[in-house]
């Protein structure tokens, strides 16, 4: 099992390099120019190549990457070009709530998906089946913003039962976790529902029921563990689109996590802070993906990885 | 809504006796606090370094520089001068300071304070954005260049008095000394932040820094010692970041915002105009702002005159207006109605498209061209340059939209590769009220280089000569200078390298409860609200 981690950890640390290798040369390639958005629309052709020079970025792309490198193996992100200070402290005073939304993001699409996918496949075929399926359709179309905005207006402008906004209490993380979870949700419905028919097609549940088991027992006990393998790996691939839709989600309920942060710094090419928040999140995706190949041969003795 | 107008005037005395009390609100209540909202996190708070419109007036109520603006006008005043003396020349200005200023850590303001803060904007390693508008301090480029540490030209006389030397005479001067970038700010308290000064701000302005929690909000408190004797009146700002501007809309009908700093959202502009209980919560004023489509002079056919008048006749910018709700109102100038130095019986180019069809043919493309117009990718900008391609098209021009993001617009412009450019979102919004501050950049010579401004590389000798004799005038609102103004702008548009499209207006959502004169929430430099002057009824 050690052994298997620490492949898995060189494995994700070759592939944050190749992040950080693409992520560095697209913005270096992209035909816009930071110094400028740092000068300024007033400055002289003198100030944007004293600016040019000092961040480095008159060097060639080897040299500036090399550089990046380099401070990334002793902690260091950088500075902010346009907000001064150092990338590390930016997106550490915005990561925990990152994280808090996405953890409760996470338990609120596996407790509304798996709900729906279970009962989906208990009644299958019928008007319930078919009623959860349609839902679970439409809340894999709808576009974040609009969820996101529609229950904040009937949630908290009309009914007044959360904040409009924010973040500091529990009260405050109650919609943004619904949104995600009710935007993610779909994917598992479906998932549980096909994993749990074959299920409760295999022979050990007939074997289960002819023992005369309750049929909640047998569901629950039996067929649950089993059909929930699938979704666990999909949680792993999910951490990446999830963090595509925090961006939204944070933007409409002003959650200061790093979504926002990027939004910021992509409109300003502010390189250091996007190559930092591309790194954490996929640094994010890399451990969930691991975490998730790690789980699955623990509820599962018949996996094994090698 | 009530509607005001910018005042044009300028200060007409050279120096003033200016006295740290003035006439107060006689209504107004102090105490209490405010909230603002914002979309996006501050940036900074280093007035050396902070340059968008969301910081310029947070800056504003943190710091001070030696001149200042009387609030809700363009009106130049003292502020950490007391007064000031001009040479004969016009080239030499000494700075009398207020005694008795403190920073916030307590310390006294003197002159080396003033020194070190333009020695620091003017250094390299500060990297700052405003850098070149010192640029006629006399040994501005010794700086510049790195040769020099401190700026030769300014002196210290005595603590309470500053000499500054102008390398050349500058008109312009005294509003480059009142821009955030010219605030004085204390030396032991830039080297103690250690590179942090623009999230731990020390000035002397009408408020100080109290919180800062990034991603979240800031808390401004009022400063106990501020010079100004009985100002500010509120006791706190807030300004909660992160805020979506619909958002910001629903929690001000709430009641739990004052002021969404983002404006209305276009969306909601006509629902809240519509509503007459939302619309009196409006201030509706004007902007020192012009929106124009760039026609780039080197690049055929835009290099004939005659297709650039065409194409000035071919717009139809009430049509434009329309499309973003009414917002702004038609331009024929460079210069916006409310900046001294404005033309008012310029009639411009007409719309006329058959006409603009003819002088077409005339100029040999009777059946008109192809070109790419290039804009922002952010709304309205999009839909304004698609109802530019639709008038181009009724002339026979065929324009496709390159729609980006704005980095990438501006880069191309620099370059001199985009044919056309529509400036929405990206310019042009006066660094300060004087007329100047719309040619040189994006008109003149000295920002039609590669990496510039000037977008449509318009450069015109005479005219840039004429311009220069403007500037070296000693007074900034001289009646004749505002003349040789008015007389370049006309001469541009003869030229027609721009199409001026609109001029935006500003529009102000306030709570109920907030108080104060209308103009102090479309106040001219300090957007969207002067913090100083503005206080709550209960």
């Amino acid at each position: 099992m050690a052994a298997l981690i620490f492949r898995r950890l060189i494995q994700s640390a070759l592939i944050l390099l190749g992040v950080s290798f693409i992520t560095f040369f697209l913005l270096y390639v992209l035909p816009a120019d930071p110094v400028r958005q740092i000068a300024g629309r007033s400055a002289t052709p003198q100030t944007v190549a004293n600016i040019r020079e000092q961040l480095g970025l008159d060097q060639p792309f080897v040299v500036q990457y090399t550089r990046y490198l380099a401070g990334l193996f002793h902690g260091d992100m950088g500075r902010s070009y346009l907000q001064k200070t150092d990338v590390t402290t930016l997106i550490m005073a915005r990561l925990p709530a990152s994280l808090l939304l996405m953890a409760a993001g996470i338990a609120a699409e596996l407790l509304i998906g798996l709900s729906m996918g279970v009962i989906a496949a208990i009644w299958r075929g019928r008007a319930v089946d078919n009623s959860l399926m349609m839902t679970s359709f439409i809340t894999v179309s709808a576009p974040q913003f609009v969820v996101a905005l529609l229950l904040l207006y009937v949630f908290a402008v009309k009914l007044g039962w959360f904040p409009i906004g924010g973040y500091g209490t529990p009260a405050h993380l109650v919609l943004p976790a619904l949104t995600l979870g009710i935007l993610g949700s779909g994917w598992y419905a479906r998932i549980m529902r096909s994993s749990m028919i074959e299920v409760l097609r295999a022979d050990f549940i007939r074997t289960a029921r002819a023992k005369g088991l309750a049929r909640s027992r047998v569901i629950l006990r039996h067929a649950l563990p089993n059909a929930i393998l699938p979704v666990i790996a999909m949680i792993g691939i999910d951490i990446g689109i999830f963090m595509g839709g925090i961006v939204v989600v944070e933007g409409v309920f002003g959650w200061p996590g790093i979504g926002q942060l990027a939004w910021q710094a992509i409109q300003r090419i502010d390189i250091p802070i996007i190559m930092g928040v591309t790194l954490v999140s996929a640094c994010a995706i890399v451990l969930g993906n691991l975490l998730a190949d790690l789980v699955v041969p623990l509820i599962d003795p018949r996996i094994r990885i090698r | 809504m009530k509607k005001l107008l910018v005042s044009t005037a300028l200060i007409a005395a050279l120096a003033l006796p200016a006295f740290a009390q003035e006439a107060l609100d006689p209504d107004a209540k102090s105490g209490g606090g405010i909230v603002i909202t914002y979309k996006d996190d501050v940036a900074t708070l280093d007035p050396a370094i902070g340059y968008d419109w969301q910081n310029w007036s947070m800056i504003k109520s943190l710091f001070d520089g030696l001149m200042d603006y009387t609030p809700g006008t363009t009106e130049l005043r003292p502020g950490l001068a007391e007064s000031y003396d001009v040479s004969a020349d016009g080239m030499t200005f000494t700075f009398h300071l207020r005694q008795g200023v403190k920073f916030h850590n307590g310390r006294e303001m003197t002159a080396d304070d003033v020194k070190y803060s333009l020695d620091r904007v003017t250094s390299p390693a500060t990297q700052s954005p405003g850098a070149g508008f010192f640029g006629a301090i006399a040994g501005y480029d010794a700086m510049a260049d790195g040769s020099a540490t401190s700026l030769a030209g300014v002196t210290v006389i005595d603590p309470a008095t500053v000499e500054i030397k102008l390398s050349r005479p500058d008109a312009t001067f005294l509003h480059v000394m009142a821009l955030n970038f010219a605030s004085v700010v204390p030396k032991e308290a830039v080297e103690a932040a250690n590179g942090d000064f623009g999230k731990m701000p020390v000035g002397t302005g009408a408020f100080k820094l109290a919180e800062w929690t990034i991603g979240q909000k800031l808390v401004f408190a009022k400063n106990p010692d501020y010079w100004r004797a009985g100002l500010p009146y509120l006791d706190t700002v807030t300004f909660e970041v992160g805020q979506e501007p619909v958002v910001a809309l629903l929690r001000l009908q709430n009641g739990e915002v004052d002021v969404p700093g983002d404006g209305i959202p276009p969306a909601k502009f006509q629902e809240v105009m519509g509503d007459p209980a939302q619309a009196a919560m409006v201030v509706e004023g004007g902007q020192l702002q012009t929106g124009y489509i760039t026609l780039n002079v080197k690049t055929p056919p835009f290099d004939n005159v005659e297709v650039r008048r065409a194409i000035n006749m071919a717009i139809n910018k009430d049509r434009i207006v329309q499309i973003i709700n009414g917002r702004a109102v038609p331009a024929n100038q460079p210069l916006p109605p409310s900046m001294p130095g404005y033309t008012t019986d310029h009639a411009g180019y007409a719309f006329n498209p058959d006409e603009a069809k003819k002088m077409l043919a005339e100029a040999g493309l009777p059946d008109g061209f192809e070109t790419e117009l290039y804009v922002m990718n952010t709304d309205p900008n999009p839909r304004i340059a698609q109802a530019i391609q639709q008038d181009l098209a009724a002339i026979g021009v065929k324009a496709s939209i390159q729609s980006i993001a704005q980095a990438n617009v501006i880069e191309a412009g620099g370059a001199g590769t985009a044919p056309m450019i529509w400036s929405g979102g990206m310019a042009w919004i006066a660094d300060f009220p004087d007329p100047s501050n719309f040619y040189g950049p994006i008109l003149g010579c000295s920002g039609a280089v590669d990496g510039g401004w000037n977008w449509s590389k318009f450069c015109d000798p005479a005219i840039d000569a004429e311009a220069t004799a403007a500037d070296s005038m000693i007074d900034p609102a001289a009646p004749e200078r505002m003349k040789m103004w008015s007389d370049v702008y006309m001469k541009v548009m003869e030229q027609a390298p721009w199409v001026p499209v609109f001029n935006e207006q500003r529009y102000t959502m306030k709570s109920a409860r907030m108080g104060g004169a209308d103009n102090l929430y479309v106040d001219p430099v300090s957007i969207p609200v002067n913090y100083d002057y503005v206080y709550v009824k209960e």
